[in-house]
């Protein structure tokens, strides 16, 4: 018999009989009731506890901040997408400017150098935001692929305000992922980071240094 | 530096050298007393026992369909294009393993995080076989430097101090010598980034197996389980049988309770769900997705209704954090790939109680562990179960259960039990001891190492309230 089978034996043919699956209540991880301020309010503390930085701006305006944050942080080449409405405006704001814009959507073995080297920042939409943790939830695709949220020393990271939901139970229950996950679903709550030096903290080990979320307001806030 | 090598036998002797170095001491207690204040923190606004409660009830349920859950697992993983393999012991995942790297003639694997490779020995093994592979972790990758083997499940440097670590990676790598943790990091970054472009292979952990869905869960913070898993051509996940979950939605609660329970965080910078390999389309990630299923005794302990609690564990090192004799004795001192509480009730089913008698002792059965742990594991009712065990007294369904029992302990309790449950007799006895007290022994094994010995009062209480009454009854 195979391992399998044999593991698969023991296990259904269990010494002490059959066990009883006890019921789950949910309660604990749904139904916080909160307004939009407040999912917004705990997103923001959330995310910027962790060394995440958020950003305000609108729908209308959100490429000038993008061009002002850019020039700010020093980025020279940026990744992005075509495709996703996030990087069809983004490369429309940018076309004219100095920021090299680098097309993400192919195959990363033809660019996976300049990728690790020579990209000093990763721009992706977001499908959502998570207000309990002050997560993101990315879902790649082949416009937006996995690692350009990874790879580059800065993140940008595209979030409607109106997205944000409560926890991330209710994300899971409202878009039902069990029906269809991708190949790579994320969350995303800050920067890349370690304590494995005596505890103390760094940012940027592996992935991105820099977490900047620009959060879309519908209007031009006040 | 020297390379040490701990074992569970030499349990003893290694915590009496962990107790008599100031600086693992130190390392231990300031890191165990700040994990331990973040937790409390990080739930202060949870009902954390309903969310135990959840935890232990997913993970039971998990369990208890477990055979079932394993093949939905499978198929679906299967239908996702992820290859499912299944190992008997960790000496067949790790053939496994190693067939799958030849088959790609891979020369250099790097690692995410995975205490199940650890458990089997993984590195050691493909070295052998000439593949280079390299762990990517930092804590990981600074213990692995330094010759040694993780000391925490979760922080696996953590008896390593700053000094110790810029000694360690300027003799390995040629760093400056530092305080500058920055520096460090970022020089860690660099080395490891090369690594990452030209590995051949990514072999990872799995922290939640979803049968619903045919994914696979990673929770991390430095980034390098996603580099492991999206970089390399061919990425293999190696996970214990007990770590399926029914449902998608069973993993936010377990999610909540590993973060914040393990570094007292209340989330991690990735939650990373893998559910196949690059699809037609996609431009990166790799393009071939394994999972292999390791046994190793887990189908063994699964049999007992008892010892079946340890199977719920989903890892999260709680039970070391707020362990006083782990915080005093440090991780190394167990000479087992899990330390600790969880250690003391999962190693002796991996190897055997005649390897690891000592760990089931090695607890004040304080009930700290039991206490904090996520999933409401009654780790001190197992420790004491297996001390039963050890001695020939519990079921004998652990691997060298009777291995402690001897001859004349057991002749020893025999006699007091008789003693006791016969009246005259134990008066008699009692009235011997006194006479004789000059002969008891002043050497008691290990109660004597720190203590007097007993001897018996020349006249037992019993005797001394009975003629204090009848010295009563004369004055009145």
């Amino acid at each position: 018999m195979s391992a399998r089978d044999n593991i698969l034996k023991r296990l259904r043919e269990r010494t002490d009989g059959p066990l009883t699956a006890p019921d789950s209540d949910f309660a604990v991880v749904t139904g916080r009731g909160w307004s939009a301020q407040e999912r917004l309010e705990r997103f923001e503390r959330w995310i910027s506890s962790v060394h995440g930085e958020v950003i305000h701006t609108s729908r209308g305006n959100w490429t000038a901040d993008l061009a002002k944050l850019l020039q700010a942080k020093g980025v020279r080449r940026l990744a992005l997408g075509r495709e996703h409405p996030v990087a069809a405006e983004a490369r429309a704001a940018l076309a004219e400017g100095e920021v090299t814009l680098i097309d993400a959507d192919r195959d990363v073995e033809t660019w996976q150098h300049a990728q690790f080297h020579d990209t000093d920042a990763g721009l992706t939409s977001t499908r959502g935001g998570i207000a309990e943790t002050g997560s993101l939830w990315l879902w790649p695709t082949p416009d937006e692929p996995r690692l350009i949220s990874l790879v580059p020393p800065i993140h940008i990271a595209v979030l409607d305000a109106d997205t944000l939901e409560d926890t991330f139970f209710d994300v899971i229950e409202a878009h039902g992922w069990a029906g269809g996950m991708p190949t790579n679903a994320l969350l995303i709550s800050g920067p890349s980071k370690t304590a494995d030096i005596e505890q103390t903290l760094a940012y940027g080990v592996h992935g991105p240094r820099e977490l900047i979320v620009l959060v879309r307001h519908p209007e031009e806030r006040v | 530096m020297s390379v040490e090598t701990y074992t569970p036998r030499a349990f003893h002797r290694q915590a009496h050298d962990a107790l008599g170095n100031p600086q693992i001491r130190s390392n231990f207690r300031r890191a165990m007393d700040g994990l331990m204040t973040k937790r409390r923190d990080v739930f202060s606004d949870w009902d954390l026992e309903t969310l135990r409660e959840l935890g232990a009830n997913i993970r039971l349920r998990a369990l208890a369909r477990l055979p079932d859950l394993l093949e939905q697992l499978e198929a679906n993983c299967e239908a996702n294009g992820i290859r499912v393999h299944w190992a008997e012991d960790g000496e067949e995942a790790c053939r496994i393993i190693r067939e799958l790297c030849e088959s790609h003639g891979a020369k250099s694997v790097i690692k995410g995080k995975s205490m199940v490779s650890e458990e089997m020995h993984l590195n050691a093994h493909l070295e052998a076989a000439g593949i280079e592979a390299l762990e990517s972790d930092l804590g990981e990758y600074l213990v692995q430097l330094n010759e040694q083997t993780p000391s925490h499940i979760i922080m696996p440097a953590i008896h390593l101090n700053t000094d110790e670590i810029s000694d360690i990676m300027h003799e390995k790598t040629g760093t400056e010598r530092t305080r500058d943790v920055d520096y460090m990091t970022a020089a860690a970054r660099a080395q490891l980034r090369e690594r990452f472009m030209n590995a051949d292979v990514g072999v990872s952990g799995v922290n939640f197996a979803v049968a619903e869905t045919g994914t696979l869960c990673l929770v991390e913070n430095e980034g390098n389980g996603r580099m492991t898993t999206t970089v390399p051509p061919v990425h293999i996940a190696v996970t214990g049988i007990e770590k399926v979950v029914e449902h998608l939605r069973d993993v936010p609660p377990l999610y909540a309770l590993l973060t914040r329970s393990a570094t007292g965080q209340h989330v991690t910078t990735y939650f990373n769900m893998i559910s196949g390999p690059r699809k037609a389309g996609e431009h990166d990630g790799p393009r071939e997705v394994h999972l292999v299923l390791v046994d190793s005794g887990r189908s063994r302990i699964y049999q007992d209704n008892e010892l079946l609690d340890t199977l719920r564990c989903i890892r999260c090192g709680a039970c070391m954090n707020h362990c006083p004799v782990y915080t005093r004795v440090g991780g190394h001192s167990y000479g087992t790939t899990y330390p600790g509480p969880i250690g003391s009730i999962l190693m002796p089913h991996m190897l055997g109680l005649e390897e690891t008698k000592d760990l089931p002792t090695a607890s004040s059965l304080c009930g700290a562990c039991g206490e904090v742990c996520p999933v409401k594991i009654p780790i001190p009712d197992l420790l004491v179960r297996l001390r039963r065990e050890a001695v020939g007294e519990g079921r004998g369904n652990v691997p060298g259960a009777g291995v402690k029992r001897t001859k004349k302990e057991v002749a020893a309790w025999k006699t007091w039990q008789w003693l006791a449950t016969h009246p005259s007799a134990w008066r008699g006895s009692l009235l011997m001891a006194g006479k004789l007290r000059a002969l008891t022994p002043s050497r008691l094994g290990p109660w004597t190492q720190y203590r007097t010995a007993l001897k018996p009062a020349k006249r037992s209480l019993h005797a001394l309230v009975k003629s204090h009454r009848r010295a009563g009854e004369d004055e009145s």
